[in-house]
């Protein structure tokens, strides 16, 4: 069974894990308490390996079955696991100097355990049967847990790990449960089996639906959706900022990911019902998380109820797919939301790079008075920030609008008077949104700096962050690319 | 590269570069590069004068690449007689102000003139666009650098006006959006504002279409009742914000009207045209006389604005060519006239700081040169013959008396309220003996301040005294326009 094939599709895999290896062991010789120079500079260096490995494996274009077809190499799996591999790197690049201030870096596990996380991902990615999703879910969120744990010493720290283990494993439970439910009603855990048994409609509806309930709320949990939002802004404030952008970004391609592996290619059949669920979650996200996050002074939390509300848009997108049995709209309304998560985890790694970049020691700066005058204390970091603010909000020429325009176009494009309606609350919901956004360029370009002291960033921190506002505004201005991309991947996932 | 992508890119790179200035010690060479741009950005728009068709109704200066493949987006550029003039408004404004801000601005000099640069290529791309979602893109970008202008240089309450602005004006526009897109979706996927002008539609949504553009252009222009957040942003914008935003960005919300909702709806623009109709005569009287009670002259230069902007939407919405060219004919004379009276407010705030009516009295002891001025652009806001003011009104309220009569008093009417605000704002500032200590004090305007006060008075002048470059080369696009409106879309 293991043949050629299987190995093409998972080698980016298999360097992952070697070279993760490898590296824990590297980082056994070194001298303690050292910024980790060499660690981090190796695994730098594999994850633009594998970055470029898994690039090379989507511009290629093909769909490969692996493992007996326990595993799937197609363009949208690759781009997404190219896009989190920059996007762990990026965290990275932010990461280190936050956490060598804060003597998280005594040894290297916080570059290992990530590195075991994005292989978590790279298997949720990929996998084609509900087992291996399961296992590459059980390795992301077990990685996160001893991340959000890293600061022993800390009460915080260890308080929203526990909350996040607990909440994550009840998650878990949901998830695993529904999908044991899928396979006693279907017979198999393979996804295209499972499609080709529900679509032949030979299974108990009741069943299906009953097991669709406990993956939708498994996958809600995961995507941070309310009313399962609980614990995301206590996570998200409690663990260390480094951390909190670890489990922010690339964790949530891979949850996008899963939603499309399970839901679309394996529960298209039952798609009248999981959109109803979904569309039921999105209106709650968007509700609270925009309601919830005017109220915030904290700027940790406040990202973590936008994040809330951003999720909630983005289901939006995974909602217009099937229209009266029809499918015609699929392709615009999933790649559609694929464009909205990739450009949100664009977005969220520059907003919590300004973050890392103004936590000095002793000081975590994530009240939202802590970024008073930051134009006038580095007019360019505050313009990355202003950048990410206006994106997220939804403001053109910036990347955001593109996302909620596509998002907003698949739901129109429907044609039916409910969409229509939930394409304007939406719009009013992001309005609501762009209040708390403006607050924060508020507070940056209108209020006294509270310190002089100028900004400071090693050179690697200083270019990728620049980097990183210049690309919302570069793919705002011209988006086309991106989003044929994202296009191309969604149709080769339908068509396979 | 087209003549209107120089005209909306130069101004954009202009200021792009400024922001990449660090601190204020090169503020001297911050302003002369934003001057040599603004001034560089107004030249390249005068071909679009001097080769213009006069006597066509098509687009001129076409430009048109592909955009966003995805969504069939074009980078769609091009002016007819209704726009060439907003654009070459557009880039004119920008240099006075810019002129304006010279000495007054001595704190992130380089952001100030770099906003205003970049709003400046913004506003005229809005004016330029012939695709619906570019269009969008402009429209909205504007309010970044508008909102960063009154936060940061704004007076003691720019926060609350800030968000007035940026809110009120974003909530319009999504809703456009909407209906942007459901437009794309009518026409088969296409954003081409032309194409969408030829779609057959029902009532019903036409109805729907018109007021999701009623949202975002009505608040833009703005109509009464949704007008309150002009007068509280105008009183805490700096000088330079008051006079874009009333001398052009008002202008985007009455172009919208020409451009998206009468073409597009015909049909649900002549029923709701009573709607509009009324709204107009409320703003031309009832703003007009609570202009005539205002203690603070930014504040009564506002209400005259939202008045003055009754006039212009009263002109489009009796679908004569009088009305709607007077219509037009108004909104750039009153970009010259409220560019000129904020401006001159700026002047004298700079010396006495302070814009309260009872803190003046006789400044034309002490500044002749500036109350001659002053009293040019007073008469222009009046609409006394010979001035731009006259024209656009003469012509809507002609129109206005056509349609029907008591409408078209209505209108007039106003105009005796006009004169009566203004001039006794004049006689109260500059008249009469010198009120107090600080106006003894006042030293008249300098070179700097004349030069840019001349512009404007020669604009003013010109365009009363000879309008007809003005409505010449409109002409044959309003005749276009209406030709296009008087036709039904419903389908048969």
């Amino acid at each position: 069974m293991i043949d050629k094939l299987s190995w093409i599709t998972i080698y980016p895999e298999v360097v992952l894990l070697v070279m993760a290896c490898i590296i824990a062991l590297v980082d056994l010789s070194g001298e303690p308490g050292a910024r980790r120079t060499r660690t981090y500079v190796l695994t730098l260096a594999t994850l633009a390996v594998v970055a470029v490995l898994t690039g090379l494996n989507a511009a290629d274009g093909k769909t490969i079955y692996g493992f007996g077809g326990m595993v799937v190499s197609d363009p949208m799996g690759n781009w997404l696991k190219c896009f989190a591999t920059i996007a762990l790197m990026v965290t990275l690049i932010y990461g280190r100097p936050y956490a060598a201030d804060r003597d998280m870096l005594r040894g290297g596990e916080m570059f290992t355990i990530s590195m075991f996380a994005l292989l978590g991902i790279f298997v949720m990615m990929s996998g084609s049967n509900f087992l291996v999703i399961y296992l590459g879910l059980e390795l992301l969120t077990l990685s996160s847990y001893a991340l959000v744990a890293l600061r022993r010493d800390n009460a915080v720290a260890s308080e929203a790990a526990m909350k996040y283990f607990v909440l994550g494993a009840m998650a878990s439970g949901f998830l695993l449960y529904g999908l044991s439910m899928m396979y006693g009603a279907t017979g198999s855990l393979d996804i295209n089996e499972v499609f080709k048994a529900i679509s032949t409609h030979k299974v108990n509806h009741q069943v299906l639906v009953f097991g669709l309930v406990f993956i939708v709320a498994g996958l809600g949990f995961k995507v941070g959706a309310a009313p399962f939002h609980m614990w995301v802004p206590d996570v998200y404030q409690g663990a260390p900022t480094a951390v909190t952008l670890l489990i922010g970004a690339a964790p949530e391609l891979a949850a996008f990911a899963i939603i499309i592996r399970l839901l679309v290619e394996g529960l298209l059949p039952l798609a009248i019902d999981w959109q109803q669920m979904l569309a039921l979650l999105a209106i709650a996200s968007l509700l609270v998380g925009n309601l919830a996050a005017i109220a915030q002074t904290n700027l940790k939390r406040m990202l973590a109820y936008s994040t809330i509300s951003q999720m909630g848009f983005m289901l939006l997108g995974l909602v217009a797919g099937v229209v009266n049995g029809n499918t015609y709209n699929a392709q615009f309304a999933y790649s559609a939301s694929m464009f909205y998560i990739v450009t949100y985890v664009l977005t969220t790694l520059a907003s919590f790079g300004i973050i890392l970049l103004l936590a000095r020691e002793g000081f975590e700066s994530e009240e939202i008075v802590d970024l008073a005058g930051l134009n006038q204390r580095s007019p360019l970091y505050a313009g990355v920030m202003a950048v990410a603010m206006f994106s997220l909000a939804g403001l053109p020429p910036l990347v955001g609008f593109y996302a909620k325009l596509a998002v907003l176009q698949a739901l129109i494009a429907s044609g039916q008077a409910i969409y229509i309606g939930l394409a304007v609350f939406a719009v009013i919901m992001s309005l609501v949104g762009a209040f708390y956004y403006l607050r924060i360029v508020k507070v940056m370009y209108f209020d006294k700096p509270v310190t002089a002291s100028t900004v400071s960033a090693s050179i690697d921190v200083r270019f990728v962050l620049t980097l990183n506002g210049a690309l919302i505004l570069i793919l705002g201005i011209v988006p086309g690319g991106l989003m044929t991309l994202c296009a191309k991947a969604i149709i080769a996932t339908l068509t396979s | 590269m087209g003549l209107l992508s120089l005209a909306i890119w130069v101004p954009i790179a202009f200021g792009a570069v400024l922001l990449a200035f660090g601190r204020d010690e090169h503020a001297t060479a911050v302003r002369w590069i934003a001057l040599i741009g603004s001034i560089l950005s107004f030249i390249v728009t005068i071909p679009l004068f001097t080769r213009f068709q006069n006597g066509s109704a098509a687009m001129q200066f076409v430009e048109k690449e592909g955009w966003i493949d995805r969504f069939h987006v074009n980078y769609h550029l091009g002016i007819d007689g209704i726009s060439m003039w907003l654009v070459l408004l557009t880039s004119f404004i920008t240099v006075v102000v810019v002129i304006s801000a010279w000495e007054v601005i001595t704190e992130r000099v380089n952001q100030y003139m770099g906003a205003f640069l970049i709003l400046s290529g913004f506003m005229i791309g809005v004016f330029s666009a012939l695709d619906g979602l570019l269009f969008y893109v402009f429209f909205e970008a504007t309010l970044i650098p508008m909102y960063l202008i009154i936060g940061i240089w704004g007076g003691p309450n720019k926060i609350y006006a800030a968000f007035k602005f940026f809110l009120y004006t974003l909530l319009g526009s999504l809703l456009m959006l909407v209906a942007l897109i459901f437009l794309y979706n009518k026409s088969g996927g296409s954003f081409d504002i032309l194409t969408w002008h030829q779609l057959p539609l029902t009532g019903s949504v036409q109805t729907f279409l018109f007021f999701a553009f009623f949202a975002a252009f009505a608040v833009k222009v703005p109509t009464w009742p949704v007008h309150t957040w002009l007068p509280d942003v105008h009183v805490e914008a700096p000088t330079g914000g008051s006079a874009v935003l009333a001398a052009i960005m008002l202008k985007l919300g009455a172009y919208g009207f020409l451009r998206f909702s009468m073409p597009i709806a015909p049909d649900a623009s002549h029923e709701w045209a009573w709607l509009m109709i009324t709204l107009s005569l409320i703003a031309v009287i009832y703003v007009g006389l609570v202009a005539l009670v205002q203690q603070d002259m930014k504040k009564l230069v506002a209400y005259s604005s939202v008045a003055h902007m009754g006039f212009v939407t009263l002109g489009f919405f009796i679908f004569s060519e009088l009305g709607v060219s007077g219509g037009i004919v108004q909104m750039i004379a009153h970009g010259f006239v409220s560019g000129a009276m904020f401006l001159g407010i700026g002047v004298l705030y700079d010396r006495v700081h302070s814009r309260q009516i009872a803190d003046y009295g006789g400044v034309v002891n002490t500044m002749p040169k500036f109350a001659a001025f002053a009293l040019l652009f007073a008469m222009a806001n009046c609409g006394l013959p010979g001035t731009a003011g006259f024209v656009g009104e003469w012509m809507v309220i002609l129109g206005a008396v056509k349609y029907n009569f008591w409408i078209g008093f209505g209108a007039a009417t106003a105009l005796i309220f006009g004169a009566a605000y203004t001039l006794w704002m004049y006689k109260r500032v500059y008249l009469g003996p010198v009120g107090n200590h600080h106006v003894k004090e006042l030293k008249d305007i300098n070179a700097r301040e004349f030069v840019m006060l001349s512009l404007l008075a020669i604009a003013v002048l010109w365009m009363g005294l000879y309008p007809k470059p003005f409505t010449d080369a409109m002409n044959a696009s309003v005749d276009g326009l209406l030709k296009h409106v008087a036709v039904s879309k419903i389908p048969r």
